[in-house]
């Protein structure tokens, strides 16, 4: 089968879905590949490039789509590519399905299946298609490059000859992909960095990222990420009332806001609104991530940079992934490349459409002429499950009393254990022969000996200890020695036998011990 | 020379014995533990020779020293990855000496009453002596002592001659029982007793070749029984046992260095057999009767994918890593691969890295066998540390490697309660930020339990065998 990509039609749109080193791997597939001439021109890919790596050059996007199978895209088709969509073709790539009724209608009325890269499900098998993901970490990664674009001063703090210059500070507001992504850039150039979430349980990752994470003074169960697919839930109104609160606390001091809060196929909540904006110093940055769903702070125009009155740009763009299209056309392709692997199980060049696999059934949008959206909810849970209950932290008394408790258990079974022995040993005693006793002491004694002595072995030389313990139990050598010259010709051979046998042990046993103990050293 | 002197000489050799194992306490002072006890035995034997009783003493000198040969040889062409076999080996002749030697104490009880009979009982010497003295009770005692000596001593025998079989690979690891099960032991153990009835009217020999037949039965089908996961513990309990027959036998000579040494062996081997099951959580008798018990419900579902890695990605990151710590169960040993992983060690050592060892109780086939593998491949021991001591260190440590082990790293002991090892303690590698995991395929442990760290998100399964891998690994860290 043929794979192809056309170059994209949307305005300003610099990624492509194919690079000539994904073309290489789709080519192991069994697939051969073609592209449309200068599809990849704008993300820094010459058709020359292409063709070196064996991809056939279309010259316009209608020979492309005709001879092609599987077409590979970024952006959701346009009313254009719809009509050239027939049955034979599988579409892979962004298609909104959430906000595009039309075009599910149009593609299942076709009858062409459709693959949404934005449906892949949140699971850990599925993350290596997971095109959401890789694009939020470059939009990540440019929104605190665009702040430190349109933002006067240094991120680090530096004190120079020519003065002292404080260091920026970042808040990020929302620790996914994007967020983390950001987190990580902001503090590598130096920024203090503070970061919120209304999932309390990513501080940790926020924190290992280098920086602040912000909390509320809130106490409510926050629903786990897992039960929404790792994304946030939609929070109370209590809850966002902390939550701006705390904004409002912290907006004079920062100097760079980066929004992430999105939630997939909902408007984005309002998190940074107008007062907050006004209490910025001027020369502040604000980068909203989330416009392209009306974004987070109050005055984002969408794709646009606008300067507030008191001096706060607000960045709205909402193409920052095409802003790095190197970058993201080659993550991009990626994960189409993972996705076209998972659909072809025998890497054989023919596409199984599989819609019992829960990841390629999730991204399916539109197959055999139906509808297949919304997916039925993953029967893989995305995150664990059970989260442990961390144990209560004790104070000293508790500490004290368990102590306290767990010595009395102790002495109490010490004193059982102890009572038990010497019961049965005066029972003994009452019916054994005194010769008995003698030896039986003896025998008590080595016992109790051998377990105070035992239990100060070293873990590490338990098996030179079974050595050593092999060849001293091979003292049995004394009994067939005492016997040996007593008796008729089979005692003899028994006693022969037993003493050659203990002697293979003694020497074995003792010469094998001090081979491993040599082996011993220290650093 | 008389009595006397060789009592003393007993209870010198006793107090070098005890002198000897306390010495294992530290890897320094072992080393001269095991002259202590050496000499102990040396005086010992030195001491039964010239003492009185014994004859042919120029015969036994050859003796022992035709086995002091084959021993010697033995132990210096051991691999250190065999010692458990040896190990097993050796215990299966301190076994068949102690059945021999409670033969002879029978024959020589038949003889001592025949020449009572006779009335020459005045003529004996030594041993034969000794029981002529005593009366019909201790008799009695004697012939107790000298039966339980014997079937202690079949059933390590045995025993130990399966246990080596299985730690060979002669005999298969996997539990196999006859039909019957248990019930066959048990019935074995009635015949016994019974034997021993019989033994105490008759005082014939045929109740005993009976029962050392039953012992002999049970030994075999009781260690043919328990899986090769639970191998340490067998092994410390045949050792065990060894040294209770000792003890028994001594008992019935009347001999107290035998019975002190007994003691000390047999305590020694059962600490170390309630060391190895408390390091799988496990009761010593869930262990000996074989085989996983009491798991309730079904197992938590395992979630995600094994991800595999190659050598090139495993030494990018062993070399960003600042801290390491490798973790060798059996598949090391098993792969001959503990010299690739000391070289390993010295490079990333050299490199200013931090690199330990965490090993768990039970890793390896016999207690404290992955310390000896790693010293004969002169990994330094200071760096060689036990689970308890390692365990909070695994959150701050950039890279774990885990070298064919298994259950022992397994997160289902402490996450899911109807795990078969729900509780056993384990290496918690899976807190440290990466975690690869060498391993011959995908597949189950011995024991046969999925393990979800290999499931895990920070794990990266780098297949093949160990030593192959760790050498192509080599091959990429300068």
């Amino acid at each position: 089968m043929k794979i192809g990509t056309p170059k994209e039609v949307f305005d300003g749109e610099a990624r492509v879905a194919m690079t000539p080193d994904s073309a290489l791997q789709l080519q192991k597939l069994g697939y051969d590949c073609a592209i449309e001439s200068g599809a990849g021109s704008l993300a820094g890919f010459s058709d020359k490039a292409y063709s070196d790596a064996g991809v056939e050059i279309k010259k316009t996007a209608a020979a492309l789509w005709k001879d092609v199978d599987v077409v590979a895209k970024v952006r959701e088709p346009d009313d254009g590519e719809m009509k050239r969509l027939t049955a034979d073709h599988t579409l892979i790539s962004f298609f909104n399905p959430a906000g595009n009724d039309k075009g599910l209608k149009a593609a299942a009325k076709k009858g062409a299946s459709v693959v949404a890269m934005e449906m892949v499900p949140r699971i850990s098998r599925a993350q290596k298609m997971d095109a959401l993901s890789s694009m939020a970490n470059i939009a990540g990664y440019r929104a605190v490059i665009e702040a430190g674009n349109n933002f006067g001063r240094f991120f680090t703090g530096q004190v120079t000859a020519a003065g002292k210059v404080p260091p920026a500070k970042v808040l990020i507001v929302g620790a996914g992909v994007a967020g983390l992504a950001a987190i990580g850039t902001s503090t590598s150039l130096g920024a203090i960095t503070y970061a919120f979430d209304v999932r309390p349980e990513v501080a940790e990752q926020v924190e290992s990222m280098g920086a602040e994470f912000v909390y509320l003074d809130f106490k409510e169960k926050q629903k786990d990420g897992a039960e929404t697919g790792g994304y946030a839930a939609v929070s109370s109104p209590e809850f966002r009332d902390a939550q701006l609160a705390k904004f409002r606390e912290l907006a004079p001091e920062i100097d760079i806001v980066i929004t992430t809060a999105l939630i997939p196929n909902r408007e984005a909540p309002k998190l940074w609104l107008k007062d907050m904006v006004k209490a910025m110093k001027p020369g502040s940055v604000i980068v909203d991530l989330a416009a392209p769903a009306g974004g987070n702070v109050e005055g984002t125009v969408q794709d646009e940079k606008v300067v507030s009155d008191n001096g706060v740009t607000i960045v709205g763009y909402t193409d920052f992934a095409s802003r790095m299209a190197a970058q993201a056309s080659s993550l991009y392709s990626t994960n189409i490349r993972h996705m076209m692997s998972d659909l072809t199980p025998e890497k054989d060049g023919n596409l199984v459409h599989n819609m019992e696999d829960d990841v390629i059934r999730g991204a399916t949008v539109t197959f055999n002429k139906e509808v297949t959206f919304p997916p039925p909810p993953p029967k893989v849970q995305a995150i664990a499950v059970k989260t442990q209950e961390k144990p209560k932290e004790l104070t000293p008394e508790e500490i004290r009393t368990q102590e306290a408790e767990a010595f009395q258990a102790q002495t109490k079974q010490q004193v059982i254990l102890l009572a038990t022995g010497a019961l049965v040993t005066l029972g003994l005693g009452l019916i054994a022969p005194v010769s008995f006793m003698q030896h039986f002491i003896v025998f008590v004694l080595s016992v109790f000996i051998g377990f105070q002595v035992i239990w100060n072995v070293s873990h590490s030389l338990h098996t030179p200890l079974m050595a050593v313990t092999n060849a001293i139990s091979s003292i049995i050598i004394l009994g067939a020695l005492m016997q040996i010259g007593s008796g008729s010709f089979l005692v003899i051979i028994l006693a022969a036998l037993s003493v050659f046998m203990a002697g293979i042990n003694i020497f074995g046993g003792f010469l094998v011990t001090r081979r491993m103990l040599a082996m011993f050293q220290k650093s | 020379m008389d009595l006397g002197f060789t009592t003393a000489a007993y209870v010198v050799a006793a107090i070098l014995f005890i002198l000897s194992l306390g010495g294992l306490s530290g890897q320094e002072s072992a080393k001269r533990a095991v002259w202590y006890g050496i000499v102990g035995m040396a005086l010992a034997v030195f001491a039964t020779l010239i003492g009185p009783g014994s004859g042919l003493w120029f015969f036994s000198i050859i003796l022992i020293a035709g086995g002091g040969i084959i021993g010697y040889m033995l132990a210096s062409r051991v691999e250190m990855t065999q010692m458990p076999e040896l190990v097993a080996g050796m215990h299966a002749l301190v076994g068949l000496a102690a059945v021999f030697v409670g033969f002879i104490a029978d024959f020589e009880m038949g003889n001592v009453a025949l020449a009572k009979e006779a009335g020459t009982a005045k003529e004996l010497t030594g041993f034969a002596a000794l029981i002529a003295k005593k009366s019909a009770i201790e008799l009695s005692i004697l012939r107790v002592e000298l039966f339980l000596g014997v079937f202690i001593g079949s059933i390590t025998f045995t025993g130990s001659v399966i246990a080596y079989g299985k730690l060979s690979g002669k005999v298969t690891s996997a539990a196999t029982k006859l039909p019957g099960g248990h019930a066959l032991n048990a019935g074995a153990a009635l015949i016994s007793i019974l034997c021993l009835i019989w033994y105490l009217q008759s005082g014939s020999l045929l109740p005993v070749v009976i029962m050392t037949l039953m012992a002999f039965f049970i030994g075999f089908h009781l260690i043919m029984g328990i899986g090769g996961a639970d191998m340490p513990v067998v092994v410390s309990m045949l050792n065990s046992y060894s040294g209770w027959a000792a003890a028994a036998i001594g008992f019935s000579l009347g001999n107290d260095l035998l019975i002190v040494v007994g003691a000390l062996v047999g305590s020694s081997g059962a600490i170390l057999s309630y060391i190895m099951c408390k390091a799988m959580n496990r009761s010593f008798v869930s262990v000996i009767l074989g085989g996983f018990g009491g798991t309730v419900g079904p197992a938590m579902e395992v979630e995600g994918e094994q991800i595999a890695i190659d050598a090139d990605g495993v030494a990018a990151a062993l070399n960003d890593a600042d801290s390491v710590i490798i973790i060798p169960g059996y598949g090391m040993a098993v792969a001959q691969a503990q010299q690739a992983v000391s070289e390993l060690t010295k490079r990333l050592r050299g490199q200013g890295k931090e690199v330990r060892f965490a090993i768990h109780p039970v890793a390896g086939r016999l207690p404290g066998h992955m310390n000896v593998l790693l010293a004969e491949a002169k990994v330094p021991y200071d760096i060689v540390l036990e689970m308890d001591e390692i365990n909070e260190d695994f959150p701050s440590t950039d890279v774990a490697i885990v070298i064919g082990s298994n259950d022992i790293v397994n997160p289902a002991a402490q996450d899911d309660p109807n795990s078969p090892i729900a509780g056993m303690p384990v290496l918690e590698c899976w807190k440290s930020k990466q975690v690869f995991v060498s391993k011959r395929g995908q597949g189950t442990g011995y024991s046969g339990i999925e393990n979800p760290l290999f499931f895990k998100e920070n794990t990266r399964m780098f297949y093949g065998d160990a030593k192959e891998s760790l050498n192509k690994l080599l091959s990429l860290i300068n």
